[in-house]
Order: C-alpha cells, then sequence, then structure tokens
C-alpha cells in the first residue's frame, strides 16, 4: 500500500512538470512564424543553400528565462528563439527543422568559426573585438543595465537616486555592471553588496537588506519573471548594449539577408508579436527594433 | 609582480578591512568562548548542558553553513543584528554602523563559529590546573567565579597560549569567506576587483593576498610564541 502512494505522489510529480514544461513552450502558442515557403535564392548563396538541406543550426542560450531557455520538451523558448524562427522562416524551413544548439557566452565565436552553427541568437552583444571574429546582422535589440526594485517602489528612479548615499544596492562581484554603477554612488562601503549569484542579490532584496539589485535588463527580466510579482523593474536602461545576430565573417550575402528579415518583421509585427510572447509577459513595453546597423 | 606594486592601495585598503574583522571577530570570540567554557565547567548542570549542546552543534557545523544562516536566515526573521552598532565602537570601526548589515553578519558568524573552540582551548586549559588548586581555593570558602577567576583561569591561560593563538589564526583565514556572504572590500574580495573586473592576471593578484593574509598571522605567530616562552621562564 505504502508502495502504491509513493508510486501515485510520484506520478503526480511528473505530470505536474509536464503540465509546467508545457506552460513555458512558446511553440504551441504563438503564430510564429510565417514558412515561406516560395522562397528562392540566387544560386551559390548561404540562403539557397540553407533552403535547399531544408535544415538550419541555430545556436541560443539554454538557461536565459524569456530570451533562451530550454523546458523539459527539450525545446528552447524565448525572445531569440522567436527571432530566429522568423528568420527561419523566411529561408523557407519551418521551425520544426531547426536544430537548436546550446551557445554559452564563451563558446559563440569558436562554434561560428568551426561551423557548428549558421546562426547566433543568444543575447550576443555587439563589439569590436567580436567583430574582429563574427559578423553581426542587427541589432534586433537594445539591452542595458537596469535596476530592480521590490514591486510598487518609487523613490528609485534611476542610477541618480544612488547619489545621496542612503539607497543601497546589489549586483555580482567582478561584473561590469557592479563597476559601472561604483560612478554613482556615495559611499561603497555602506551602499554596495556584492555576491556571486543573483539570486542571492535577490534575496538580500526580498528581505530588505538592500533596496534594489542592478545589472543587465535581460537578466533582471527573468528576476523578476521568477519573484511571481514581488520585484519590478525601474524601466530605464542607462547604458546601451546592443544584441545582433552573430554569423560567419565575411558571408556578407547572408548578413543582409538577416537585416533585411529584420526590418520585414518590424514592418509586418512578427517582431512585436516575438515579443509579447516571451518577454513581454513580463516586460510590457514592446521595443522597436533598433536602427540596422549595414556596415 | 608590477600588478602588485601598482596595486598596493587597494591591497592595503582590503587589508585593513580585514583586519577590522578579525580584531572584533577574535574579541567576541574571546569573549563568547569564556563565557561557554564557564558554562561548561560550572557546577549548575543545565549551563553545562547548554555549552556542551552549544560547542557539539556549532563545533561540528561547517562555516560556510554558519554564514548562510548568519547572512540570509537572520534577515528572514527580520534581524540586521543592530546589537552589533555598539555606540562607540562604531565610530572606530565605521563599517560597523552602516545601513548594510552584512558586515556585522559576518563578525556574528566568525564569532559564534570560533567561540565553540575558544571554549575548548580554554577548556583544556582548565583541566590541565592540577585539581588540588581549585580544591583549595574552595576550602578557602571561594565562590564558584572568583575561584575561576583568581585561581584557576591565570594558571590554565599559560596551557592555553599555544592553542588559542591557533584558533584565532584559524579565524583569520577563515574570514575569507567574509567576501562570499556580501562584506565588499575585504582582502579576498580584492581578486574580484582586480582579476574579474579589472582583467588582471590571476597569480599575481593571488600572491599578493596570501602575502595580506600572512601579514597579519605571522606576527601573531611570533607573538605567542614570545608570550609562551616568557611564561616557561616565569614558571
Amino acid at each position: 500500500m505504502k508502495m502504491h502512494r509513493l508510486m501515485a505522489v510520484a506520478a503526480a510529480a511528473v505530470l505536474a512538470l509536464g503540465v509546467a514544461g508545457c506552460g513555458g513552450g512558446s511553440s504551441d502558442t504563438s503564430a510564429n512564424p510565417a514558412v515561406d515557403t516560395s522562397a528562392s535564392f540566387a544560386a551559390g548563396t548561404t540562403m539557397a543553400k540553407l533552403n535547399k538541406a531544408q535544415s538550419i543550426r541555430i545556436g541560443t542560450k539554454f538557461d536565459q528565462p524569456l530570451f533562451g531557455l530550454k523546458g523539459l520538451d527539450g525545446k528552447p523558448a524565448g525572445f531569440d528563439v522567436e527571432i530566429a524562427e522568423v528568420i527561419a522562416g523566411k529561408l523557407g524551413i519551418p521551425a520544426s527543422k531547426i536544430q537548436w544548439v546550446e551557445t554559452p557566452s564563451k563558446v559563440r565565436e569558436d562554434y561560428l568559426a568551426q561551423d557548428r552553427v549558421d546562426l547566433v541568437v543568444a543575447t550576443y552583444t555587439i563589439n569590436g573585438e567580436r567583430k574582429k571574429k563574427v559578423d553581426f546582422a542587427g541589432p534586433y535589440y537594445m539591452a542595458g543595465q537596469d535596476i530592480m526594485v521590490k514591486k510598487g517602489d518609487s523613490s528609485i528612479t534611476g542610477p541618480e537616486s544612488f547619489r545621496s548615499g542612503d539607497k543601497k544596492v546589489c549586483s555580482v562581484t567582478g561584473s561590469t555592471p557592479a563597476g559601472k554603477i561604483r560612478e554613482y554612488l556615495k559611499d561603497p562601503a555602506s551602499q554596495l553588496v556584492l555576491f556571486d549569484v543573483y539570486s542571492k542579490c535577490a534575496d538580500a532584496l526580498r528581505t530588505g537588506q538592500v533596496d534594489a539589485v542592478t545589472t543587465d535588463n535581460v537578466i533582471l527580466l527573468g528576476l523578476v519573471d521568477q519573484s511571481k510579482g514581488a520585484f519590478q523593474l525601474v524601466g530605464k536602461p542607462f547604458t546601451q548594449e546592443p544584441y545582433g545576430i552573430g554569423l560567419r565573417k565575411g558571408d556578407t550575402a547572408f548578413r543582409s539577408f538577416v537585416d533585411d528579415t529584420l526590418e520585414a518583421a518590424q514592418k509586418d509585427g512578427s517582431y512585436a508579436r516575438a515579443w509579447k510572447d516571451t518577454a513581454g509577459k513580463v516586460d510590457a513595453q514592446t521595443p522597436t527594433l533598433p536602427t540596422i546597423d549595414r556596415y | 609582480m608590477q600588478v602588485l606594486v601598482d596595486n598596493v592601495d587597494v591591497f592595503a585598503r582590503g587589508l585593513y578591512v580585514t583586519l577590522q574583522l578579525c580584531l572584533l571577530s577574535a574579541l567576541g570570540a574571546l569573549v563568547l568562548g569564556t563565557v561557554l567554557a564557564a558554562m561548561r565547567i560550572s557546577p549548575v548542570p543545565p549551563l553545562r548542558w547548554l555549552g556542551t549542546a552549544y560547542v557539539t552543534v556549532v563545533r561540528n557545523t561547517p562555516l560556510t553553513i554558519v554564514f548562510f544562516v548568519a547572512a540570509f536566515g537572520l534577515p528572514q526573521l527580520g534581524s540586521n543584528a543592530d546589537f552589533l552598532r555598539i555606540p562607540g565602537l562604531d565610530r572606530l570601526f565605521v563599517r560597523l554602523g552602516t545601513d548594510l548589515p552584512f558586515f556585522r553578519f559576518a563578525i556574528l558568524a566568525l564569532t559564534v563559529y570560533t567561540a565553540a573552540f575558544v571554549c575548548e582551548a580554554l577548556r583544556a586549559g582548565v583541566n590541565a590546573v592540577q585539581p588540588g588548586q581549585a580544591e583549595a581555593g574552595r576550602s578557602l570558602g571561594l565562590t564558584f567565579l572568583q575561584n575561576l577567576r583568581l585561581v584557576v583561569l591565570p594558571q590554565a591561560g599559560q596551557a592555553t597560549v599555544v592553542p588559542l593563538g591557533s584558533v584565532v589564526i584559524a579565524m583569520i583565514k577563515n574570514s575569507a569567506l567574509a567576501g562570499i556572504f556580501g562584506v565588499t572590500g575585504d582582502l579576498m574580495q580584492v581578486s574580484d576587483d582586480l582579476v574579474s573586473a579589472r582583467g588582471l592576471p590571476l597569480v599575481p593578484v593571488f600572491v599578493g593576498i596570501a602575502a595580506g593574509y600572512l601579514l597579519l598571522t605571522v606576527p601573531l605567530g611570533l607573538w605567542l610564541d614570545r608570550i609562551e616562552r616568557r611564561r616557561v621562564v616565569a614558571r
């Protein structure tokens, strides 16, 4: 009898997990992407190759809530994933034919160079150092350092709120945002707390040891999502981190195709829909596509 | 090694924070440890039980857990360890009085943890005093505390200096954990500042940090050696 009960509990747990997994998936809810079945491309281009193969390998994060997070159904979901599906659709490849590859920050350039992925859409900040190794289409999203506070706290309106010296802020040791926020602090010894992970910062915010947590808004959005309404974003990023789509160095035709696709997605509303289905659940301000940098 | 020379001010600031942390924690641990030792050897059974229970629990818990309880458990209970904002002392040690409680939490964790070891070191010293001494004191009509203060502890001190020194040195090194639990700017945290944020090479930075801890521990060890030698001569 005892055994039976144990199995029932296990079965219930599995069921609950399964349901939770479905809730997080986006594939069944979004109308994205429209697959362009009549797409045709000039012979010899990357687009033609991919269209003919009816398959594409796309690198994304598997652990970034709201942008690229792999659920229990084995498929990543998030804004990056939706954007990638829009591009695949324009290539005439349905979402089900995409091979998702996990690309954590450290391996993104290498995976492109080693031809292990065709595209990288993985909260990938465009910068000069990286441009030496890969090409970037986009930017498709402008991230930036933001501030997270307790729900309903209007006393912090931006980084300037820390100048008076009575507000305390938490970030992660050695990170760029931690260095940036120091510029706004009156006395770091009594205002700044650094932990090794953001979850500890969130805990300190919940119990009131700090008044705010600061880092890239994308990470903060994930924390707000997990907090079940306990936290909110100030919503005024004070640095600029343009996210681009990484592709192999020198493939200019493919790059301008992705650029065109992004602009078309902004026009036909699939860009806004991609946001609303994912990160928009936490951040209702739908961004507009930043000006594409066609270098 | 140019890194060390260029950033000597950063290391010095870290060293200063660690020194403050260690001074206060050592002070707290010595006081609390003495009280605990007195409890463990007292003639009152409930006090003995309490002292024994404290030592058993705290000494056998990993320091990281003690830190966790202090830095994340206390806030859950609504405490910011404000009782450590001791007037006067917070002038001398500014961090004691700030709104950020993590420096106080670290002192609390180190004190609570180290006190158990201090207690056992003191008890070992007391046990080394011949029972006849305490019996003689008692027969002279001294109370328990008088006996402890005037007869037993002064003699126990001799046997205690060495193990007590080891306990304090271990505590100084243990203080390296504080940086993980919200204390900013201590010696160990210097590495994050210099290596992660400013991209300096790892090895020279850690050589500098090691040197910082040695600067605290080695003189303490030498001083203890001297005290020990002097005591031996005095006997």
